[in-house]
């Protein structure tokens, strides 16, 4: 680690002011961040921790009944207190082990972006809103590709809006070693259609699978995903797994995952 | 009722209770007065020429004590390998310089180029970012068969090529062929034994201390045996004689073999020291030890199986490549040869055996002794190509198997060794009743009605183990001998510290050894500790690995406690008034055969030392003993395994809904440590099996440099203890050594992959994928599932 300053703000208007400094980054729970700052890769010259805000903590229902989850919030927060949306408060418990659970953020992750990462599969079928310090970015015009977001430098994620859905779930078929998603796909059946998100599987990271959204919109149930694949073109290859093996899994969890929706 | 001390009782272990209280304490807990940390620059190319190093700039940073790069080496002695290996032309293997730092050219990916010795570790690592290079990257050898192609660019370029050693072993290959040539099926299986990082839960450490005082040395280290490294690195590397070189090895989280071997490191630190004139510690991190602690395994197999009308096995013969990495560890030549071409003949009489090995250069992590060590290669191999045969053959795996068992014992094999002893149909036996074969067909019935594929996967074992004989291995190659050492120290009031060459970092020698004396002396455990991982405090040891530590060193322990007993049986006499040839020792009382006169042990004990009422003219005061003690043999502990997995053939994953293990390690002193460390080995079997990759690309870039590409096994990839089962009730004890015992640590780890691999095929058949003989190890579901449509 190279040596930084750390603020630790309480409120987010403090929070933005000290990120307006040269290369101050946000830490939240640091599980992504604090790796990244041992093996040196990372230089920031000021930490900004994101742990003492309240204001960006917790889970609630908003008027218009979505779920409302504080930046800030820990994955151990939503899997414990988002009883309203099951699928969501399951896929928050299945992250990593305890301790990632217990530091890790929504906001963390979902800046994050990582290709393989679980909640930009949920916020994307949800058809969440990313609530920042500035504005509200839909989650189809936020996710960007491999790391990368709608985010502008120093713009803080302070709340992410869940549409609940009528039906849910996220089947994640585990990398063997990270257990992060091999292939992770979410599916959510609103009144007006269902929404697909796969995780894990592409080089372009989550993404929407439109046709199978077709398919189950009119018939919600894993036959409807029969006949359907996904291309292996564009999909990760790596030692865990080819391309092709990742689109085949897209398929496969895609069923597991309307058959399990609740 | 079962022994609830001494030998055959299952105390609770007695160093857990610092271990898991945090009070254990580690090298990286040892902090020497006014210490310095090192960082490595490491290379991060596979082969490159050294251009330039300049230090300069790094040099005037912040509390920088001093860089050394391998100009500061030249002169200084290289890592040295303990094993010489003849090819079969009679000629020694090809032994290229390890230096301490690297010299002129760069072979792997994590080869330490310069050290930065400075007051902290950050600062250490910001100088180090300072330092120029000028590496010129050249071709990477990677792939083995590649290394070997004439004109390959080659690793060593002192070297006329990448071939370390060309080695045949068994029986000859004339009649190796007309085995071949009279059978009436041959079964050929090509294999991959993919490498391994062994990952103890301690990465290494090394703190090297100089006293100008007394011109000598101390070195704390991570190592599974201090003398030796004492020996390597005082004698070959750095020129220190013994009695100035004290080598402490204290708490060790695990070793796994990966800790046995002679590291730059340690050398480094030692030599640090004094040329800094200050400590100098290094402690690696999980990045460094998977590109510079020794790899494991990495062997690519042909193995053919030839089998007469009626399936007797007519011969094997092996064609196996075996990846050296860039430079020689310290066993590393011994494991595809000795430890691997011995063990070829399995638990069967075949009357051929006929073992080739090339050794190979190339530019990764040098490859050494993992769990196992050569046997788990064999083991692998035989055990695939039987269950290949009998697939064939449309026989039953399990009757082909004991159809070919050895049953006749002392049995001398094609391949030099002679089992003393043994029960293989004992063993087979026991597995198939835990494992319930007669059920399986339900178990996979209900399995189908789930959409899955249920497997059951069985196979044999053996392993040498308890190494080693000394002449034996002389003969061989091994530049060292392969006895222990303990010293049973009484003190006056009756207490005891047993220094002994065994080291323990996981096996549970503290509680384990106690009760062997204490079951020898009639007395209670808690007055016995036992003393090891310094070299200033015992007497000399070889260290632990091989399975060896109870039949090497605790027969040696073994042998100083009947020095004692003897000699307190004379104290005892004199104290009696009566011939020790009379006196016998029970249950820490010393009785004059067929009287009620006795002695307590406390009594002869305090007598030893305060020598008032004492035969002192004939023998000396004080109560102490050492013994060293070669063993006359290996031991083979043996058995059978078997498990039944579940494969979803939608996705290819593979889960293990059951293991059994039936072995025979001779007598057994505790046996839960014995289950712990069965469960241990067969868990990082299924790792292998199931999981574990370390994996180079074409430019010897490691892929798998972390936890999060390398998967280790965790609980929940191990089946619920239920169903997870380790027997060790067949026991034909070891014939040449005192206790019986014939090593337990390994066996895990040897007999398991196989199981596994077999039970995954058995799967793929059962579900129509009869194109599918073989999968290369891991069995992930993507390999699953790439063969399952690779038609
Ligand atoms: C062992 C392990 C296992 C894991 N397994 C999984 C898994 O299975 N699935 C999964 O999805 N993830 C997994 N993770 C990642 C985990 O979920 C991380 O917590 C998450 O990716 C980052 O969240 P964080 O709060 O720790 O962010 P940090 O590490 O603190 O920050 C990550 C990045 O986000 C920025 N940032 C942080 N908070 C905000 C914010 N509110 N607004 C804007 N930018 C912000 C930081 O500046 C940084 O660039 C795992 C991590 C570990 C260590």
């Amino acid at each position: 680690m190279y040596s930084f300053d750390i603020q630790r703000p309480t409120s987010v208007a403090d929070a933005v002011a000290a990120l307006g400094t040269d290369e101050a980054l946000p830490l939240g729970g640091g599980q992504t961040l604090i790796p990244t700052l041992k093996q040196r890769l990372s230089a920031p010259s000021v930490l900004v921790s994101l742990s003492g805000i309240a204001e960006i903590k917790g889970v609630c229902t908003g008027d218009d009944g979505a779920l409302c989850i504080g930046g800030g919030t820990t994955h151990a927060t939503v899997a414990r207190e988002a009883t309203g949306y099951p699928a969501l408060a399951e896929l928050a418990g299945n992250i990593g082990d305890p301790a990632v659970r217990n530091r890790g953020t929504i906001g963390g992750s979902l800046a994050n972006n990582d290709p393989s990462a679980c909640y930009p599969a949920a916020a994307l079928a949800s058809g969440a809103t990313i609530v920042t310090n500035t504005r509200e970015i839909a989650a189809d015009d936020y996710f960007q590709g491999m790391f990368e977001t709608a985010l502008n430098e120093g713009e803080i994620i302070t709340e992410v809006r869940f549409p609940v859905p009528e039906k849910g779930a996220y089947m994640k078929f585990e990398q063997p070693a990270s257990r992060f998603a091999l292939v992770g796909v979410f599916v959510a059946k609103y009144a007006d259609g269902v929404r697909v998100a796969v995780t894990g599987a592409s080089e372009e990271g989550v993404f929407r699978w439109t046709e199978a959204e077709k398919a189950l919109s009119s018939n919600f149930a894993p036959e409807a995903v029969d006949g359907l694949s996904v291309s292996g073109d564009g999909m990760i290859s790596d030692l865990h797994g080819s391309g092709a093996y990742r689109a085949h899994l897209v398929g496969v969890m895609t069923k597991r995952a309307v058959a399990a929706a609740h | 009722m079962p022994k609830d001390h001494g030998i055959g009782a299952s105390p609770k272990r007695r160093e857990d209770v610092r271990f898991l209280t945090g009070a254990g304490n580690y090298t990286d807990d040892i902090n020497v007065h006014g210490q310095a940390y090192v960082h490595f620059l490491r290379s991060d190319v596979a082969h490159g020429k050294i251009n330039k190093i300049d230090t300069s700039t790094a040099e005037g940073m912040p509390g920088v004590v001093r860089i050394f790069t391998g100009a500061d080496f030249e002169g200084v002695g290289g890592l040295p390998c303990g094993w010489q290996v003849t090819d079969k032309n009679g000629e020694v293997m090809k032994e290229p310089a390890h230096p301490v730092l690297a010299q002129g050219k760069v072979r792997h990916v994590g080869d330490p180029i310069a050290a930065v010795v400075a007051d902290s570790l950050e600062e250490a690592r910001t100088a180090a970012e300072a330092i120029e290079l000028d590496i010129e990257e050249l071709p990477a050898v990677v792939d083995m068969g590649k290394a070997l192609e004439a004109g390959a660019t080659k690793v060593h370029d002192d070297l006329s090529d990448n071939l370390c050693y060309d080695w045949q072993f068994g029986t000859d290959t004339e009649t190796t062929d007309a085995a071949f040539a009279k059978a009436a099926h041959v079964t050929t299986l090509e294999l991959v034994n993919n490498r391994l990082v062994a990952n103890p839960m301690e990465p290494r450490v090394a703190v090297g201390d100089y006293s100008r005082a007394g011109d000598d040395y101390t070195l704390y280290t991570t190592s599974q045996n201090p003398h030796v490294i004492r020996l390597l690195m005082g004698a070959f590397v750095l020129g220190i004689p013994e009695h100035k070189l004290r080598v402490v090895a204290p708490d060790v989280g695990g070793g796994f073999g990966t800790k046995i071997f002679h590291y730059a490191e340690e050398a480094f630190c030692t030599f640090a020291a004094k040329a800094c004139n200050r400590p100098v510690k290094w402690t690696s991190t999980r990045s460094e030890a998977f590109m510079s602690d020794a790899h494991g395994r990495d062997h690519v197999t042909k193995i053919e199986l030839a089998l007469d009308k009626d399936n007797n096995f007519l011969a094997v013969r092996t064609d196996t490549k075996a990846n050296m990495g860039a430079y020689l560890s310290t066993f590393s030549s011994s494991v595809p040869t000795w430890l691997h071409g011995t063990l070829m003949a399995g638990n069967y009489k075949t009357p051929a055996v006929q073992v080739n090995v090339k050794a190979v250069f190339t530019n990764t992590v040098p490859v050494d002794a993992y769990r196992g060590a050569g046997r788990p290669e064999a083991t692998f191999q035989l055990e695939r190509v039987i269950d290949k045969a009998a697939r064939e053959l449309g026989v039953d795996p399990i009757a082909l198997r004991r159809q070919n068992f050895i049953t006749q014992f002392p049995y001398a094999t094609p391949v030099a060794v002679e089992y003393d002893t043994g029960d293989y149909e004992a063993t087979m036996a026991k597995m198939e009743e835990l494992m319930d074969i007669p059920g399986f067909a339900a178990r996979r019935a209900e399995s189908e009605k789930n959409g899955k594929l249920r497997g059951l996967g069985v196979n044999c074992f053996i392993e040498a183990c308890g190494i080693a004989p000394s002449n034996l291995v002389g003969q061989l190659g091994a530049r060292a001998g392969l006895y222990d050492a303990a010293t049973v120290r009484v003190n006056a009031t009756g207490s005891i510290s047993v220094m002994v060459g065994a080291h323990s970092h996981g096996q549970g020698h503290e509680t384990v050894f106690p009760q062997v004396v204490a079951e020898m002396l009639g007395i209670d455990e808690s007055m016995i500790d036992i003393v090891h991982g310094d070299t200033s405090k015992i007497p000399f040891g070889m260290g632990t690995y091989g399975s060896r530590s109870l039949a090497v060193c605790g027969s040696a322990m073994v042998r100083a406690t009947e020095k004692i007993i003897n000699k307190a049986k004379k104290i005892a006499g004199h104290l009696l008034e009566a011939s020790d040839s009379d006196i016998e020792l029970k249950d820490g009382q010393f009785t004059v055969a067929g009287t009620d006169k006795s002695v307590a042990w406390g009594d002869v004990t305090l007598a030893a030392y305060v020598p008032h009422n004492y035969p002192l003219e004939d023998i000396e005061p004080g109560l102490e003993e050492t013994a060293f003690y070669d063993p006359a043999n290996f031991t083979y502990p043996a058995g059978a395994y078997a498990c039944e997995v579940e494969l979803d053939p939608e996705t290819g994953k593979v889960t293990i809904e059951k293991f059994v293990s039936a072995d025979d390690f001779g007598n057994v002193v505790n046996p839960m440590i014995v289950e712990g460390q069965v469960h241990g080995g067969i868990a990082q079997g299924i790792g292998q099996a199931l999981l574990e990759n370390c994996a180079y690309d074409e430019n010897g870039q490691l892929l798998s440099a972390s936890y999060m590409d390398y998967a280790m096994p965790r609980a929940d990839d191990l089946p619920h203890m239920a169903n997870y089962v380790v027997d060790h009730s067949c026991q034909t004890p070891c014939t040449h050594n005192p206790l019986g015992v014939k090593g337990c640590g390994e066996a895990g780890a040897i007999g398991s992959p196989p199981t596994v691999v077999n039970a995954v095929i058995d799967a793929l058949h059962s579900g129509g994928h009869t194109h599918v003989s073989h999968i290369d190890m891991p069995v992930t579901p993507s390999r699953v599932w790439a063969a399952m449509n690779s038609q």
